[in-house]
């Protein structure tokens, strides 16, 4: 009763392929923006910030990034802490030669650049498939995080091997270094995720998101009917790498700002939770992305809260709980609900439905 | 563009002739010596047993296979072999004998994928999704619309097709071979595992595309009644050879098609 579209007829196509086709999600979704621009700046504070907003909507990116490549295209990465690598360590390098360009400009160029290396990957993608495409990007994984440490040009011949962000302005507020606040970081991520988010959905509303949806489908008769799987694959690399690279942009540049990358970009602290966020999330769907992010970001924080807060247990304990509590998850969602949070929402969504009425 | 010279030919005269075509998988012949030619506008059929090779004669029309000896005329002009880019680009839809459709994905979006040649806009345009991409992705579903309309398929529109059962898929399928408004439909045992009443509609599906568009149907099938019911000319192999091809009732009377299906007699 709550869910119903009776009465809502579409008398255009155009209308019926809209990304918000029902009047309830448009509503919800108008009023999450307005909560997300309106509200949360002016009531942020620095944990909010930095424990829970901000990561949240970096691996959001990442996420979507990575279910555009898996989720849509069928292809498994084990290579997204790698790629934003590429992408925090090409913003240092620009910030570097070029102190006076604009960091929004500079975070997109890096994801263009992590595009180009992305393709680079993506090209035994044409002869293998599954399991040993995931070794593969494993490979790039290794490769990538090793480059970063062993060639000094990238971190600037620092002693450490770190590579700090220097303050850059947006309109005048610094987004980015120690000084930065709260808001600002806030508010130039979901403005990047906003606007990466729609134009993400667009491309999987139409002929390129379709392509991707055949290869990983049944590439055969995708052939047959004449899409091209190098290219296509290419592109869902191309692409996927270009949102994941201004993931690994916003990490460094926003949310670290000093990081070292065989910590930093490990295989364990970003390839695998940015994965298991697609998994629970729902595989091959946008709210799952972000569902996903969400999950993985504020689990720690909640099984933290419960553990040592109020049940009073000794914080090394709860961490050691904290990573079993992740694995059972894993298994469970598994095999429970493979298609993830998204899937557990639309069927929330045909009981809404029908309720207060079982038929 | 050969998409082009084949409309051009006129109704009746060889739009593809396959000239000697044998395909061999290592020491395994697939097809022998083959040769035939389709005329644009009729209703094909290539018939034989099981493992005559009816497949992969489909398969190098549509140049998923590269023949090992021969020449294919298409259009006009002699090629070694096929591309399956090429070939849909100029015009060949096919359907397979195991459904291969996209299951992951809702009956309208698998109709829409038969549109993807057509469509022009580039990504970065499909990316910021106004004006000329959204005119395009309108147009392209009126045209899908129709196909709908046609296979009565408007229930289903939502569904995703990997939930369907077998001879709605076997419709969807034929449904996105439609989508592309090819000039020669390949169909490969369409009718397979199907009642008589799904044949039937089948079978009038098939006979209404050809009459009304005009489009040039090869069709492989295993039920004699519906393929000397619908079709012009018939062809007939058997391990890999031609062992006979003419008219319906020519092929009835054909000794040796007889014998291939049959089995020849002691005496």
């Amino acid at each position: 009763m709550i869910y119903k579209e009776t009465g809502q007829y579409k008398s255009s196509y155009k209308s019926d392929h809209a990304i918000f086709p029902l009047i309830q999600d448009k509503i919800a979704f108008s009023t999450l923006m307005f909560i997300a621009f309106l509200v949360i700046p002016f009531v942020i504070n620095s944990y909010w910030e930095k424990a829970i907003l901000v990561p949240f909507l970096i691996f959001s990116l990442a996420a979507i990034g990575l279910n555009i490549l898996t989720g849509y295209c069928g292809q498994v990465s084990l290579g997204t802490g790698g790629f934003m690598a590429v992408g925090a360590f090409s913003t240092y390098k620009i910030m570097t030669y070029f102190p006076d360009m604009n960091i929004m400009i500079i975070i997109l160029i890096s994801g263009l650049i992590t595009a180009g290396v992305g393709i680079l990957f993506g090209l035994p993608s044409l002869r293998i498939k599954g399991f040993y495409l995931a070794v593969a990007t494993l490979a790039a994984q290794f490769f990538l995080v090793w480059l970063f440490n062993k060639v000094p040009w990238f971190y600037n011949y620092s002693d450490t091997g770190q590579i700090t962000v220097s303050e850059r302005l947006m309109f005048g507020i610094p987004v980015t270094g120690a000084s930065a606040p709260p808001y600002a970081t806030y508010l130039f991520c979901l403005v990047l995720v906003v606007l990466l988010g729609f134009a993400a959905k667009n491309l999987i509303r139409s002929k390129i998101g379709r392509s991707w949806m055949a290869i990983r489908d049944m590439d055969i008769a995708a052939e047959i009917i004449g899409v091209p799987p190098l290219k296509t694959k290419l592109s869902a690399f191309a692409i996927s790498s270009f949102y994941i690279g201004v993931a690994g942009a916003l990490y460094f540049a926003v949310f670290l700002g000093a990081i070292e990358v065989t910590e930093s970009f490990d295989i364990m602290t970003i390839s695998f939770p940015v994965l298991f966020m697609i998994i629970i999330g729902g595989l091959g769907s946008m709210l799952g992305s972000f569902l996903g992010a969400a999950f993985i970001v504020t689990l720690p924080i909640g099984l933290k809260f419960v553990m040592v807060d109020m049940v009073g247990m000794s914080a090394v304990t709860a961490k050691h709980f904290e990573i079993t509590i992740w694995g059972l998850l894993m298994i469970i969602f598994l095999i429970v609900e493979p298609h993830g949070l998204a899937r557990l929402w639309s069927i929330a969504k045909e009981k809404l439905r029908r309720w207060p009425f079982p038929y | 563009m050969s998409l082009d010279d084949l409309k051009k030919i006129p109704y009746g005269k060889t739009s593809i002739e396959l000239k000697n075509i044998s395909l061999a998988f290592g020491g395994v012949k697939a097809l022998t010596d083959v040769s035939f030619d389709i005329k644009k506008g009729e209703v094909f059929a290539i018939i034989g047993p099981n493992g005559a090779g009816k497949s992969s004669m489909l398969n190098v029309i549509n140049g998923f296979y590269k023949p090992t000896s021969g020449l294919i005329n298409f259009a006009g002009t002699d090629r070694n072999a096929m591309e399956p880019e090429f070939a849909a680009k100029s015009g060949i839809a096919r359907t397979f004998q195991n459904i291969a459709l996209f299951k992951g994905m809702s009956t309208l979006d698998n109709l829409m994928t038969g549109r993807l040649l057509k469509q022009k806009q580039n990504f970065l345009m499909q990316a910021l999704y106004f004006g000329p991409v959204e005119k395009e992705e309108a147009e392209h579903r009126e045209k899908v619309e129709r196909v709908i309309d046609f296979l009565d398929l408007q229930s289903i529109r939502r569904t995703p097709v990997g939930s369907l059962p077998y001879g709605l898929q076997k419709r969807v399928e034929l449904g996105r071979a439609l989508a592309m408004e090819p000039e020669i439909l390949l169909l490969d045992e369409p009718m397979a595992g199907m009642n008589v009443e799904e044949k039937q509609d089948m079978s009038r599906f098939v006979l209404t595309v050809n009459n009304e568009l005009k489009t040039t149907i090869v069709l492989i099938e295993h039920d004699m009644g519906v393929v000397m019911d619908i079709s012009d000319r018939i062809v007939v192999l058997d391990y890999g050879k031609k062992i006979g091809s003419g008219l319906p009732e020519e092929i009835r009377d054909n000794k040796a098609v007889i014998d291939a299906y049959l089995g020849v007699s002691d005496e």
